[in-house]
């Protein structure tokens, strides 16, 4: 489990990212840089804790309130702490079709814990998401940037593994 | 073989690089437009192509963008609608992952047409590999010339930036898009103004889909008629379709506007037909929003003709008997599936993404999901098929954006045709609420 940093500051790497991020915008319109600044962010210290956010609005020139509207309006940024992977699987129609609910009780069965938790050992935490536009390779789930299709019971299996090490 | 427009060269190892795609003929068509066009020749292409925009709505692309407007010294933006999140669609996912240049050389023709200097390609975030993808070919496409500064001697510079989004269907309404990459929550805008006028940063915007914007290279280098000589009627030219669902072959295949439906879902080269040892039962033709047809009526229309894949065909019959070719998400259900299930299912996902701007939407989408979620577990009551209705119709053109009428068709569809499925639920709770329980009173199977 990640916990809130102590000082909030980007890595050089990522400094210099966020930088060329919000060079390209016309001048005077370096707001639009927010959702991919907010997601190199969650990058570096997988959620956007209030301070993140605060820091994320300095680099901006924008009020805090500004970032905590827009982070909280997306599924995909945390505003909380999660576990080193964020299984997030489709539950919309196309995947359910597939087979998707019986795999992601499996899934949670495999884990031991329901949507919104993460497992003891900070290894997972469970999401459920709304379609991931992949629906003829469903039943998916994402994990960071990688996806996961035509999820089984043994493929599960076999991620979580592959993961637990 | 249907002529391929989009796909012809998809299969082709590495084509996701600039040199294999430039080996196929890629980059001739921006070269002959910036070359030997004026970008109103160009814009008079696109218009007597009869391209529709693929996202959705079906407006013609060229008409869309001979409403820019052109004041003088204010910026005008091209910006590509990648945020690809109706259920049941991935075919843009699918184009962007594996021939990421066609985009990129449509994004250029398309950019020069409008004069537009700097252009975005707003690409939902959950496909951050795409992303990565797409700016991988953006450096190799400024590397050799075709973006950047003085294009090919030119004179035209462009800059194409890939924005990700950050989780939000809504952000596929073209205003809620620009809000977004404005870097705000995705609350669409009123309109007028439309986005022709002031869009991004409050200077004239067009909004077009991946798909549509991706038909411009072959439009260039084949002339219009060619294009409009494909396909039928006011449906000109090819259409990617997603398939998913309870199909032998699920995946993205390209069609000629005009294939029957029966052709599509039973053909080798397309769908291959229902799962083995099934029949189907309904189908949804163009992505969640359209309303679901059972069966007969998706193979012919009420008047007994072939139903075809065309905005037309799809549509015969209105929403008392026809649908939409919308998003071309083409979901399909055999005899297994719940319809009252799915619709919950769909219902859900709308009031998810409501954002929660105008109070039809907001209260509505939740209240069917409620009402729904009731049904499918047994505690439905009779007066809530007709109470469903009645939210719809009340949601149902009252909202700003279109997010309104996708969450109310779905659900008035589904209870126009499926009406005794869902009395079914309400009259046997214990049976309808067991796991898999599935309606199997009368119906037409095909």
């Amino acid at each position: 489990m990640t916990e809130t940093p102590n000082l909030v500051v980007f890595t050089p790497e990522r400094l210099e990212k966020v930088n060329k991020i919000v060079a390209r915008y016309p001048e005077g319109r370096q707001k639009s840089a927010l959702l991919p600044v907010l997601h190199v962010a969650q990058e570096q210290w997988g959620w956007l804790s209030s301070e993140v956010m605060d820091y994320v609005a300095g680099i901006l020139s924008i009020e805090p309130v500004e970032v905590y509207e827009v982070a909280s309006f997306y599924t995909m940024y945390h505003l909380d702490p999660v576990g080193k992977h964020v299984i997030e699987y489709c539950r919309t129609g196309p995947c359910c079709l597939m087979g998707g609910e019986d795999v992601y009780g499996y899934l949670k069965q495999r884990l031991g814990i329901q949507v919104g938790q993460t497992t003891p050992d900070g290894l997972f935490t469970l999401k459920e998401v709304e379609c991931l536009a992949a629906c003829g390779w469903g039943p998916v789930f994402q994990i960071r940037e990688k996806y996961y299709m035509n999820l089984t019971n043994q493929k599960v299996d076999e991620i979580i593994s592959d993961l637990s090490i | 073989m249907a002529k391929k427009i989009l796909t012809e060269y998809i299969n082709v190892p590495g084509i996701e690089t600039f040199d294999a795609y430039r080996k196929q003929g890629g980059y001739t068509a921006a070269e002959k437009a910036l070359k030997t066009m004026t970008p109103d020749e160009v814009v008079e292409e696109a218009k007597k192509s009869g391209v529709r925009g693929r996202g959705g709505a079906g407006f013609p692309m060229g008409m869309k963008w001979g409403f820019l407007a052109k004041p003088e010294g204010v910026p005008r933006y091209l910006v590509c609608n990648a945020d690809e999140s109706e259920p049941g669609t991935f075919k843009d996912h699918y184009l962007m992952k594996s021939i990421p240049h066609l985009l990129i050389e449509g994004m250029i023709i398309g950019s020069y047409a409008l004069g537009a200097k700097k252009s975005f390609i707003y690409v939902r975030g959950e496909l951050m590999y795409v992303i990565h993808i797409l700016e991988k070919a953006i450096a190799e496409a400024t590397a050799q010339g075709f973006l950047g500064k003085n294009i090919l001697g030119t004179g035209y510079d462009l800059e194409l930036v890939v924005q990700p989004g950050g989780g939000a269907y809504i952000c596929g309404e073209e205003t809620a898009l620009l809000e977004s990459l404005e870097g705000k929550r995705g609350n669409p805008r009123n309109k007028p103004p439309f986005p022709a006028v002031k869009g991004l940063y409050q200077s004239p915007t067009v909004v077009n889909n991946v798909e549509s914007i991706a038909n411009m290279p072959w439009i260039i280098n084949n002339g219009s008629d060619a294009y409009a000589a494909i396909g039928i009627g006011r449906s000109t030219g090819t259409k990617l379709i997603s398939a998913s669902g309870h199909i032998q072959k699920p995946g993205v295949y390209e069609i000629e506007l005009g294939v029957s439906v029966e052709e599509f879902l039973n053909s080798d080269e397309y769908c291959g037909g229902v799962r083995k040892g099934h029949h189907l039962k309904a189908l949804v033709a163009g992505g969640s929003s359209v309303p679901i047809l059972p069966a007969n009526l998706i193979m012919k229309t009420a008047n007994g003709e072939d139903r075809l894949m065309s905005y037309e065909s799809l549509s015969d019959g209105g929403f008392a008997t026809g649908t939409m070719l919308g998003s071309g998400g083409f979901i399909v259900f055999d005899e297994t599936a719940c319809i009252v299930r799915n619709t919950w299912n769909f219902a859900r996902f709308y009031h998810h993404e409501s954002c929660g701007q105008c109070s039809p939407c907001r209260e509505g989408t939740g209240w069917m999901e409620k009402v729904l979620h009731r049904i499918e577990h047994g505690h439905g009551s009779m007066h809530d098929v007709d109470l469903l209705v009645d939210i719809s119709k009340k949601i149902e053109g009252n909202t700003i954006c279109p997010l309104g009428d996708a969450a109310a068709w779905p659900v008035a569809s589904a209870i126009r045709h499926f009406r005794d499925e869902f009395i079914w639920h309400i009259t046997n709770p214990y049976e309808a609420s067991q796991p898999g329980a599935v309606y199997q009173g009368e119906m037409a199977l095909v």
